[in-house]
């Protein structure tokens, strides 16, 4: 559809771009992007007609793009500008009819239904019906970006080139606009030419991606392949990170600040446990971030209130989040800032235990019954019935782990509170093998990312040596107090 | 609300091609009809009929009446009306092409660039054979054509998004350069003086049929370029980029229309001397009556700055009668402060987003 080839040129006698060279096919939504000063809008300007092309070519559906008079290139290509003058109050009926104009020949240029018809049809789609009569000063930044979109789309073009749509858009009309051209782009076939600022909108939703720096081609590319960390770092000079989208497989950069240069230590320990005959409550002076499988807060965040909450045998609630947020705002906790879990054995037989490592250290806490001890190798001979946990453990790290480390700390527990089962002589009553763990267990890892840096955490690491020591004893000791109590 | 519905009546364009004419009708009217010797309206209708059909005899109208009508009024009042049409429908075409609710024949400087090329033909006595007496409206369109372009481009030189007020300061810097020139050239004439200092002055009396004879062609051809770009235009005022994305060959159009802009304003100052702020209030008026739309802007323009012209041109002669004022008093009476009034209006209108 769209051919660049060893492309040069810019404003007068200075190159802005150097050997561009690039292809897009039709029904793609092609991302362009690039720090300031890289080219993207020279780019487009190129291709649109606006700039003379020095050196190389630019073929449009097969055709080089000085051979299109004005009126042939405008029923192919359209442009949605940053920004656009308006000095006169035209109506938005009459801006979005001015779209037809490549399609009007003759000496008359008669206005016909079907004319009527398109333009009728792109105000829909983009959503001004409403407004067509209202003078276009009068509108919102966002109202106006529509209406001249809506003017493009009303030459029908085959490509549309956009430098960066969703200016001055809020949030919703970003997606709402993204969403509609990605729609096009595969129903319609219309092909997408787009710049873009945001490096994440860019990856949700474009085909491909072209990076540019300093007027040359960093990469032409996937969008997982050109949002790589280092390369963004690189070409836009600030430290990003990358991380995946939680819906969709689309990367997302996210922007690192600058930290402050000192940074309050805090401890993670005993003092800050509080314990209720309803409820254990650790409360953190910072958030830590965190990995975990409680009922709320679960997965990978930043919280700074840990709940770990009594509720009786036959709990059972058909929406046990909801329930457990309510609790939790019950009890003065905000459930976004909190990882909630339950348990059916008493509070008081909590077990802690607070070691020190070589630069870092580490709080356990578990509670641990084993009313419901499962063998895992065996457990599809269990019905599935989900009752409230048995075995939680929260582990507490003062220190920074990388997401390796989480992962292997999350494995390095289980090991550890499997080993006590096991030397326990803990059945399941089922299979009447020895158990792993009970149905319905829960972890916490949290870490406070100050201090030392902790790169792995499996056994036979520093951090993982102690995560296994800590929770082996802490679990050995919760069934035996819970056992105490059954015999009593 | 009643804003708006005076708006949508107004935006009816049948109703407002026939308020534009009856308007024209109007001034038409009273034009021949007052003056030292009023002649009653029924007479002139009668008149005119006659004269251009032939079919009712002149016999029982006073001959007085119809010599004051066909070789003193009609005359005049036909080439105000096609002076003012003239520059309202180029100022129109200018404020459209640059975007600038400002610019008009007189602000942009054209109206002194054609004023040097009609002094120069007074003062040398200038005839190209063949043309004859054509030569004083062309080389006024030449001159004009000449200058827009300097403007255009010393403006552009200044700032490159040429604002409205660089615009238009431009223009300020070449009228006077070029008043002065014409000054100069007014001080080394001897005998010719007087006819140079009147024709100056802007004025459209005792021209006769001849003057108009002048100027028709021409305001026929620019006209007709104008309207035939008014979609061009429309297009134009979102910005050239705009328009080229929309399909306009910028610079080929922008060519044409600053050329029928300076045949119009050339004609008209050839004829009539700088009459200022015709083209300034008359588009802008009919743009917030009719809306900016450039193919009813364009002809509206046509009618209601005739109409305006033929009206000015009558209080200028009538207001300290027997004495006449030179017309372009009364039009920058009218115009400056409409001028001074845009200027505020946009500039609320930037403040406030």
């Amino acid at each position: 559809m769209l051919n660049v080839q060893h492309v040069a040129g810019g404003y007068s006698n200075e190159h802005i771009l150097k050997d561009i060279s690039f292809e897009v096919q039709k029904g793609e939504l092609f991302g362009i992007l690039g720090p300031n000063g890289s080219g993207k809008t020279t780019l487009l300007k190129m291709i649109s007609g606006i700039l003379p092309i020095v050196k190389g070519d630019i073929f449009i559906s097969g055709k080089r793009l000085q051979e299109y008079n004005s009126k042939q290139l405008a029923q192919i290509v359209a442009v949605l500008s940053q920004h656009s003058s308006q000095s006169f109050s035209y109506t938005v009926k009459e801006t979005v009819s001015l779209g037809r104009y490549a399609h009007q020949t003759g000496w008359f240029q008669t206005w016909e239904e079907k004319d009527e018809k398109i333009v009728q049809r792109v105000m829909k789609q983009t959503g001004i019906t409403s407004l067509k009569n209202k003078a276009i000063q009068e509108l919102s930044g966002g109202e106006k970006q529509r209406v001249f979109l809506a003017q493009a789309l009303a030459q029908e073009p085959e490509i549309l080139l956009l430098d960066e749509p969703t200016n001055h858009l809020d949030l919703s009309y970003q997606k709402e606009l993204l969403d509609l051209l990605k729609n096009w782009t595969a129903e319609t076939g219309l092909t997408v030419v787009s710049i873009f600022h945001d490096l994440n909108l860019a990856g949700l939703y474009c085909d491909r991606l072209l990076l540019l720096e300093n007027g040359t081609i960093n990469i032409n590319h996937i969008p997982n392949e050109v949002l790589r960390e280092e390369r963004i770092r690189d070409v836009y000079h600030t430290d990003i990170q990358k991380h995946p989208h939680p819906r969709v497989p689309a990367p997302q950069m996210v922007l690192i600040p600058n930290e402050r240069q000192e940074k309050e230590i805090i401890q993670i320990d005993e003092s800050l446990l509080r314990v209720t005959n309803e409820f254990i409550e650790l409360k953190s002076p910072v958030p830590l971030r965190t990995m975990s499988s409680g009922v709320v807060g679960s997965g990978t965040g930043w919280h700074h209130t840990f709940v770990n909450r009594h509720v009786g045998k036959d709990y059972n609630c058909s929406d046990h989040r909801k329930e457990m947020a309510t609790f939790l705002k019950a009890n003065g906790f905000e459930p976004s800032e909190t990882v909630g879990m339950m348990t059916a054995v008493f509070l008081k037989d909590v077990t802690c235990k607070h070691l020190e490592g070589n630069g870092f250290s580490l709080f356990v806490v578990v509670t641990a019954g084993v009313g419901n001890a499962i063998d895992a190798s065996k457990s599809e001979l269990h019905t599935f019935e989900q009752v409230p946990g048995t075995i939680n453990t929260w582990i507490f790290v003062n220190g920074e782990l990388t997401e390796e480390a989480f992962i292997q700390s999350i494995m390095t527990a289980t090991e550890a509170k499997a080993k006590a089962l096991h030397d326990l002589n803990i059945m399941d009553s089922v299979t009447g093998t020895i158990a792993t763990g009970t149905s319905t267990d829960s972890i916490l890892i949290a870490a406070t990312q100050a201090g030392d840096r902790l790169e792995y955490a499996g056994t036979i690491t520093n951090l993982g040596k102690l995560i296994g020591k800590a929770v082996y004893e802490c679990t050995l000791e919760g069934i035996r107090k819970s056992q105490k109590r059954k015999v009593i | 609300m009643q804003r708006l519905s005076i708006q949508k009546f107004l935006n009816n364009k049948i109703a407002a091609y026939l308020l534009a004419g009856s308007f024209l009708l109007f001034s038409v009217l009273v034009g021949i009809s007052i003056g030292t010797v009023s002649v009653p309206i029924f007479t002139i209708i009668e008149i005119i009929i006659s004269k251009l059909f032939g079919s009712i005899s002149m016999d029982q109208i006073d001959p007085m009446f119809s010599s004051i009508v066909l070789n003193i009024r009609l005359p005049r009042v036909i080439l105000a009306g096609i002076v003012g049409a003239s520059l309202a429908i180029a100022g129109a075409a200018f404020q459209g092409l640059l975007r600038n609710p400002l610019s008009d024949p007189y602000t942009l400087g054209v109206s002194s660039g054609a004023s040097v090329g009609a002094v120069l033909t007074l003062f040398f006595q200038l005839s190209i054979p063949v043309i004859g007496s054509f030569t004083l409206p062309l080389l006024s369109i030449l001159f004009s054509w000449a200058t827009i372009f300097f403007v255009l481009a010393f403006a552009r030189k200044i700032e490159r998004s040429m604002r409205v007020e660089t615009i238009i300061l431009t223009g300020i810097i070449f009228s006077s350069f070029l008043g002065a020139f014409i000054s100069l050239m007014i001080a080394l004439t001897g005998d010719e003086l007087r006819q140079i200092i009147g024709w100056l002055l802007g004025s459209v009396s005792m021209r006769g049929w001849e003057y108009i004879r002048i100027i028709l062609p021409f305001f026929i051809l620019g006209s007709i370029i104008l309207i035939l770009n008014a979609k061009e235009l429309n297009a134009m005022s979102f910005g050239e980029e705009r328009a080229h994305h929309l399909g306009v060959n910028v610079q080929k159009r922008k060519l044409i229309i600053l050329t029928a802009g300076s045949i119009l304003t050339g004609a008209a100052v050839a004829v009539s001397g700088t009459i200022g702020f015709v083209g300034l209030v008359i588009p802008h008026l009919s743009r917030l009556l009719w809306g900016p739309d450039h193919r009813h802007l364009l002809p509206l323009s046509i009618l209601t700055g005739s109409g305006f012209l033929i009206l000015a041109d009558l209080i200028s002669r009538t207001i300290i009668s027997p004495t006449e004022l030179p017309i372009g008093v009364i039009t920058a009476l009218i115009g400056a402060p409409v001028f001074a009034l845009i200027l505020l209006q946009r500039r609320r209108m930037e403040r406030s987003g």
